[in-house]
């Protein structure tokens, strides 16, 4: 391919030659910022120390995780579990203005303690907090952040985030040559959980942070917990079906909804389907939307644009259903039938009733 | 109250197409469009203006015929338009933005003190929901990303309360302006531009500031050099060694398709059944 016409800027960038100032190279290590709130740690955080081991064996240096929250059980509990997952060191921030995330409070003492300690790389997950923290951390530190990386290496002791571009159409691979800490996000489920090791133990290193809660601007009033209702657990669902542009219709998405029904699944849709208003932001799959890894996704009149396709390719098995023959959808999919969404699905529907009715007779 | 939209103009990705054969971009004929995120910013920055009082000042950065999408945003009965462009910009990553979004708002600031700087949550051709933050940690605004409403402006301008899309809940949020905030989609639907308002958006003048008019001093901060991040590669994905499995449909009924499909997904996965059932056990 002609790497010139897909992006303008890139023949200049790649020519830039690495030349890391002398006062970054004692930064060292891998860290991963653990996402604790409420006394609950967001998985992606542990998905990250699996990633994050391989760049840290790969470099021949520390796997390390940085646990910011309230002191007391909840947060002991992460710095243990930190640990399991793989962690070697384990920095802690224990303090009482960390109960609710608050971009300045928290930026402030990650700040703190990566001048000090100084990482090569620090991972984070793309979560809301995730990317309101790094996207300030990055530009306070003045370097190089990498958003929504679906895949993470080491090239000549730097690392080279792929992320997918040009709206989902393309990937492409970036680095941060001569900044340092290099920063990347990932989103949740994008890459595979760890082993848990129980009983692993590693170092743990405490650290202050030096804010008052006078000196913070932004006060939380109040918390709101969304209802289990209002909950869409997409991302971590065993069956999910989703359709597409190809279902015609808002009113066709019943079809969706009915085969999910019948199989235990939640549903989702493609960007587009968002965008019309077919279905709410929080059912979206795919780069923008939530990351799957389900053992079954059955993909309707969906055509698998790039960014769809980095959603859902950690599913077991695909099944895309597209009355286009030669729709990039089949280039993943494990199994395709060509044909029209709108009357194969409800035929799955009933068929799929009829087989499981059979089965809980048989016990 | 001066209230500051940040807007970016973007290819419409739906209709974006790679090259079956050259895996490059086709960009030929390709529309440009607000980004659809920055619409939510944009109207929940009219809404603020419409309740509290001021105005609202729209800006980009892009190539000259961003000032499309300026004319646009003044259609929706936006007050002022400006519209930043220059070569020396050209390859920003996301710090390099930020940068120079905001010394154009800082020297905006200089001729009418800024309260409230809205951006979308992210745009649809970069995806990375980081040039709201690196303005707001450049001017020393308090940032508020994803938020979903903004329940009181206090009358002096002092402060503001919103509501803010945190993971697992809603963080209701009270702090001093000024403050950048990033608008959540779906939260506002965008008005109808009044007659007035298109009128005046064909007549209105559009501000245009080269780097040097927004009051960039130190040019080595914008575009390819002041960026961190550097592009070594764009390629297209490598399609799996083996295709999808077809089912055979020619000429054959829906339900004898759904059997056959269910045949082999259930011969691929002897666990599916049992999962299943699990699955809808609790149902």
């Amino acid at each position: 391919m002609t790497e010139k016409k897909a992006a303008p800027a890139a023949p200049t960038r790649a020519s830039a030659k690495k030349e890391l100032p002398e006062h970054f190279k004692d930064y060292k290590h891998v860290w991963v910022f653990i996402e604790l709130e409420r006394d609950e740690v967001h998985s992606v955080s542990w998905e990250l120390l699996g990633e994050g081991r391989k760049l840290a064996d790969t470099l021949k240096v520390d796997l390390c995780a940085v646990v910011m929250g309230p002191p007391g059980e909840g947060l002991e509990k992460a710095v243990r579990e930190s640990w399991g997952y793989g962690a070697d060191v384990t920095y802690v921030v224990a303090d009482p203005i960390l109960a609710d995330y608050r971009t300045q409070s928290y930026t402030e003492g990650l700040e703190t303690l990566i001048n000090t300690h100084k990482p090569e790389i620090i991972l984070l997950g793309a979560t809301t907090l995730g990317r309101d923290l790094a996207g300030s951390l990055a530009t306070t530190l003045k370097t190089g952040l990498t958003a929504d990386c679906t895949g993470l290496e080491i090239d000549d002791g730097s690392l080279a985030a792929t992320r997918p571009t040009f709206g989902g159409t393309l990937l492409c691979t970036i680095y941060t040559l001569n900044f340092r800490p290099q920063m990347a996000t990932v989103r949740p489920r994008v890459m595979a959980m760890p082993d848990f090791t129980e009983g692993r133990s590693g170092k743990r290193i405490d650290f202050p942070l030096n804010i008052k809660e006078n000196d913070i601007i932004t006060k939380v009033l109040e918390f709101i917990p969304d209802t289990t209702s209002d909950k869409v657990n997409l991302a971590y669902a065993d069956i999910v079906v989703a359709g597409g542009m190809g279902l015609g219709s808002a009113a066709n998405f019943q079809h969706v909804m009915d085969l999910a029904r019948v199989l235990g699944a939640d549903y989702g849709g493609s960007r587009p389907t968002v965008q019309k208003g077919w279905i709410p932001a929080e059912r979206q799959i795919g780069q923008t939307g939530k990351t799957i890894r389900p053992k079954l996704y059955i993909a309707a009149g969906i055509s698998g644009a790039i960014q769809h396709r980095v959603g859902v390719e950690g599913a077991d098995m695909i099944l895309a259903i597209n009355s286009d023959p030669n729709a990039p959808i089949f280039e993943f999919a494990h199994y395709g039938i060509v044909g029209d969404a709108t009357q194969i699905l409800p035929a799955l529907t009933k068929a799929f009733e009829q087989r499981l009715s059979k089965m809980r007779k048989a016990g | 109250m001066h209230i500051v939209v940040c807007i970016k103009q973007v290819p419409d990705s739906a209709q974006i197409r790679v090259h079956p054969v050259t895996n490059t971009i086709m960009r030929q004929g390709v529309p440009t469009i607000i980004n659809p995120y920055d619409l939510f910013a944009l109207e929940e920055a009219l809404r603020v203006r419409d309740r509290f009082g001021g105005k609202v000042t729209v800006l980009t950065m892009g190539p000259p015929m961003a000032e499309d999408s300026l004319r646009k945003a003044l259609g929706y009965g936006v007050d002022a338009a400006v519209l930043l462009t220059d070569r020396a910009f050209a390859g920003s990553d996301t710090l390099a933005t930020s940068f120079a979004l905001a010394t154009a708002i800082e020297k905006l600031h200089q001729e009418d003190p800024v309260h409230i700087v809205f951006t979308g949550k992210q745009t649809i051709d970069g995806d990375t929901a980081q040039v709201g933050p690196g303005i707001a940690q450049r001017l020393k605004l308090q940032q508020l990303t994803y938020v979903s409403a903004i329940r009181d402006v206090d009358s002096a301008g002092k402060s503001i309360t919103v509501e803010r899309r945190a993971e697992g809940g809603t963080q209701v949020l009270k702090t001093t302006l000024p403050c950048l905030i990033t608008m959540l989609e779906g939260t506002n639907t965008l008005r109808r531009g009044s007659m007035d308002d298109v009128f005046r958006a064909v007549r209105s003048e559009v501000r245009t500031w080269s780097a040097r008019d927004a009051g960039v001093e130190d040019i080595t901060k914008c575009g390819l050099r002041g960026s961190p991040t550097v592009v070594k590669k764009v390629f297209a994905p490598q399609p799996r060694m083996e295709k999808a499995q077809q089912i055979d449909a020619l000429g054959k009924s829906p339900a004898e398709i759904a059997d056959e499909t269910i045949n082999m997904l259930f011969t691929a996965s002897n666990q599916l059944g049992d999962d299943i059932l699990k699955l809808t056990e609790a149902i």
